[in-house]
């Protein structure tokens, strides 16, 4: 049973139906009361509970101490959150929009990122930053951007994306409690779609470790995120024509399980990457990248990357611009007919 | 709110009456040493780059008592978020000389291991955080850690620094704002030392002065002689003491000068009137103690000589060992991105491993042991 199919009330024990955003919610309140070095802090997130809620009953749970607004500054969100975990607490700061990341790009990659490098492990800077990124909700060039290469090429960042309520908790929970920076990227289109069972409490995801979504053998779909729930439906089409479709959903970009690609690409011996970025230099050039380089032998058809066109998000025609069934199918069909 | 420059010594080294902090002797005599050990690093660090033996430097010279006056009104306990023109409060708090020197050479003995340029210090037994060439990063920086520390109880005070041009930074405003809002224990403490690289300060701001910003930000600022070690550490004591208390940040600005370049690869006779070099020549912080401890017969020219050549000796014995000291290992290139290696690292210092056993390939850093 897929994500998208689970119905409310038919949890099993232990878990509970939520919303991607709900085990959001649940991943931060359980770490909370788990450990008090965890704070919640970024624009918005504190009586308003974040402009999508993925905060909501934070502030009246553990108080304007531990869940607050700031100054509407994206470099100061992310660089107080620095020196408060050099000095030893444990932060999540919240970019309401990763579209409006910018302004602390600096911050991040020249600090967060260096900073147990450049200190020769002296000092260590253990947060996540958390936001909401990717298209499909009508939020034209400034609230529908999917930056995660930018970060993924950065060394000393982590960066994590889910693609289904469970992961979103069990790699949230992971983050936290990671030793190093995490960019915990949000697909916000799936933020209320999909509802899925997710245990309550205690639930870790490992960080780099991949996920079969969908198990095949004549072609691999890599993807992440958004693009998880397209490339199943691609899938789920493809399968009607004899096509045996396997999907690997990333989780974690950065490390990433390179174990499990190349096994699958192996196995089926075609390969398809779907990101929503812009093409060129996306996160899925480097996945091809890898696949030519480690398994070429293995492949009888050409990578093919699905991907946002190489345009500003545009906001009328968003539905152009994004990868969606068809043109995932197109893909897999040209790695068969090239 | 006082755009005042406040002064306790004179030219001549003479205390205004009823602001001398009086000291004890001791103290006096040991902040003395540190100016005079900290300009003689500034001289052999130098020299070591000119020589090519290390591969760049930045002097401190001229802001010897900015930095170590501003500092010395912490305990120890307390943080720096420092810039990278403070290598003397790495003396205050007896960082050991050899592990400075090391730092320059970039060697094993470098607690960071060789990762960056020269005076990128980082000494978390001196909770000097590591130091980055970014400008006024610092700031915001310093101000979350202040805002941790109260909400954590605790009564650390954190101080950073930064020069005339990082008030022009983002991060100034970004720091400042949040230390504020959130009354975080920060003293943030510019040293307006006149120019950045070559750009003057006049060009930085149109406002009157650096500390002038503190009212737009609702915290206290303060515009203090630089070069009087006196008189920074006494506004960076009440500074201090105001953190501590929970009162919120203050905006210190040190009157100084860059008597050097901006660093070896620089060359300041291109853009500096002579003239204005000569004339904060005569201000020198050191001078200007070294009187005011004679007058208070705390000096002669035996505890000069006891000071210049125990530096210079502490110095010179640091140089010679740190210079035989080697490179660290070529498998550390891989350590410290995260705490742990990752698979994609790894395989990496697996391919230099085999590639410089095969030879040929990073010979010059010798072994490299997995």
């Amino acid at each position: 049973m897929t994500a998208t199919q689970q119905k409310a009330g038919e949890a099993k024990a232990g878990t509970k139906v939520m919303t991607m955003l709900e085990a959001i919610t649940d991943a931060m309140r359980t770490e909370m009361r788990n450990d008090d070095r965890v704070v919640v802090f970024g624009e918005d997130v504190g009586k308003k509970g974040g402009v999508f809620g993925a905060t909501a009953g934070l502030f009246e749970e553990f108080g304007e101490k531990r869940c607050f607004d700031t100054p509407l500054s994206e470099c100061g969100i992310i660089g107080t959150a620095i020196g408060m975990a050099v000095y030893g607490i444990r932060p999540i700061a919240e970019i309401q929009f990763l579209d409006f990341i910018y302004p602390a790009f600096d911050q991040i990659v020249s600090e967060a990122a260096k900073m147990r490098y450049r200190s020769g492990g002296e000092y260590t800077c253990p947060m996540v930053i958390r936001s909401p990124y990717g298209g499909g909700i009508r939020g034209g060039h400034y609230h529908s951007q999917s930056a995660e290469a930018y970060f993924c090429h950065t060394p000393g960042l982590k960066v994590v994306i889910p693609s289904t309520p469970a992961d979103a908790k069990g790699l949230l929970i992971a983050s936290i409690r990671d030793e190093d920076p995490v960019m915990f990227l949000e697909p916000k289109r799936i933020y209320r779609h999909g509802k899925g069972e997710v245990p309550l409490g205690e639930h870790v995801v490992p960080l780099g470790k991949a996920r079969i979504a969908r198990e095949g053998t004549d072609v691999t779909v890599l993807c992440y995120g958004a693009m998880v729930s397209v490339c199943e439906a691609a899938a789920e089409t493809a399968a009607q024509a004899g096509r045996s479709v396997e999907i690997v959903d990333l989780r974690t970009l950065v490390p990433l399980d390179e174990a499990t690609v190349l096994e699958s690409v192996k196995k089926t011996g075609r390969c398809v990457v779907v990101y929503e970025a812009p093409k060129t230099c996306g996160y899925g050039a480097e996945l091809s990248a890898l696949v030519a380089e480690k398994c070429i032998e293995h492949l009888e058809g050409p990578i093919v990357r699905v991907a946002g066109f190489d345009t500003p998000f545009p906001y009328t025609l968003e539905h152009l611009y994004m990868p969606d069934e068809k043109r995932v199918l197109a893909g897999i069909e040209k790695t068969f007919v090239w | 709110m006082s755009l005042e420059l406040l002064t306790i010594l004179d030219q001549d080294g003479k205390a205004q009456k009823g602001k001398d902090p009086n000291l004890p002797a001791a103290e006096l005599q040991k902040l003395y040493r540190l100016m005079v050990t900290t300009r003689a690093l500034d001289d052999r660090g130098l020299a070591l780059q000119r020589q090519g033996r290390i591969g760049f430097y930045l002097q401190s010279t001229g802001q010897e008592a900015s930095h170590l006056g501003a500092a010395y009104a912490l305990k120890d306990s307390d943080w720096l978020f420092p810039a990278y023109r403070q290598p003397g409060i790495l003396l205050l708090r007896q960082v050991p000389i050899d592990k400075i020197v090391c730092e320059w050479f970039g060697n094993a003995g470098d607690t960071s291991k060789g990762r960056q340029m020269p005076v990128h210090y980082s000494f978390r037994q001196a909770n000097f955080v590591s130091i980055s060439s970014p400008i006024g990063t610092q700031l915001t920086q310093a101000a979350g850690a202040g805002m941790a520390a109260r909400m954590r109880g605790d009564d650390t005070v954190f101080m950073t620094f930064c020069g005339d041009g990082g008030t022009s930074s983002n991060d100034f405003h970004t720091g400042l704002n949040f230390a504020a809002v959130y009354k975080a224990p920060v003293v943030f403490v510019c040293e307006n030392n006149g120019y950045a690289i070559s750009v003057p300060s006049c060009k930085q701001t149109a406002s009157e002065s650096m500390a002038i910003k503190a009212d737009a930000y609702g915290m206290p600022g303060v515009r203090v002689d630089g070069n009087d070690l006196l008189a920074v550490y006494r506004v960076c004591k009440e500074a201090v003491d105001r953190a501590r208390r929970g009162d919120g940040p203050t905006l210190v600005e040190t009157v100084t000068h860059r008597m050097a370049s901006h660093s070896s690869s620089d060359d300041a006779a291109r853009y500096r009137d002579a003239m204005e070099y000569e004339a904060w020549k005569k201000k020198d912080p050191i001078a200007r103690f070294q009187l005011y401890l004679k007058h208070k017969k705390l000096w002669n020219d035996a505890f000069e000589k006891d000071c210049v050549d125990g530096a210079k000796a502490a110095i010179q014995t640091a140089v010679t060992t740190a210079e035989a000291m080697p490179n660290p290992g070529p498998e550390t290139v891989f350590d410290d991105v995260y705490m742990n290696l990752t698979p994609q690292l790894k395989a990496q210092r697996q391919e230099l491993h085999d590639l410089m056993a095969k030879g040929g390939v990073g010979a010059q850093v010798g072994h490299f042991p997995l």
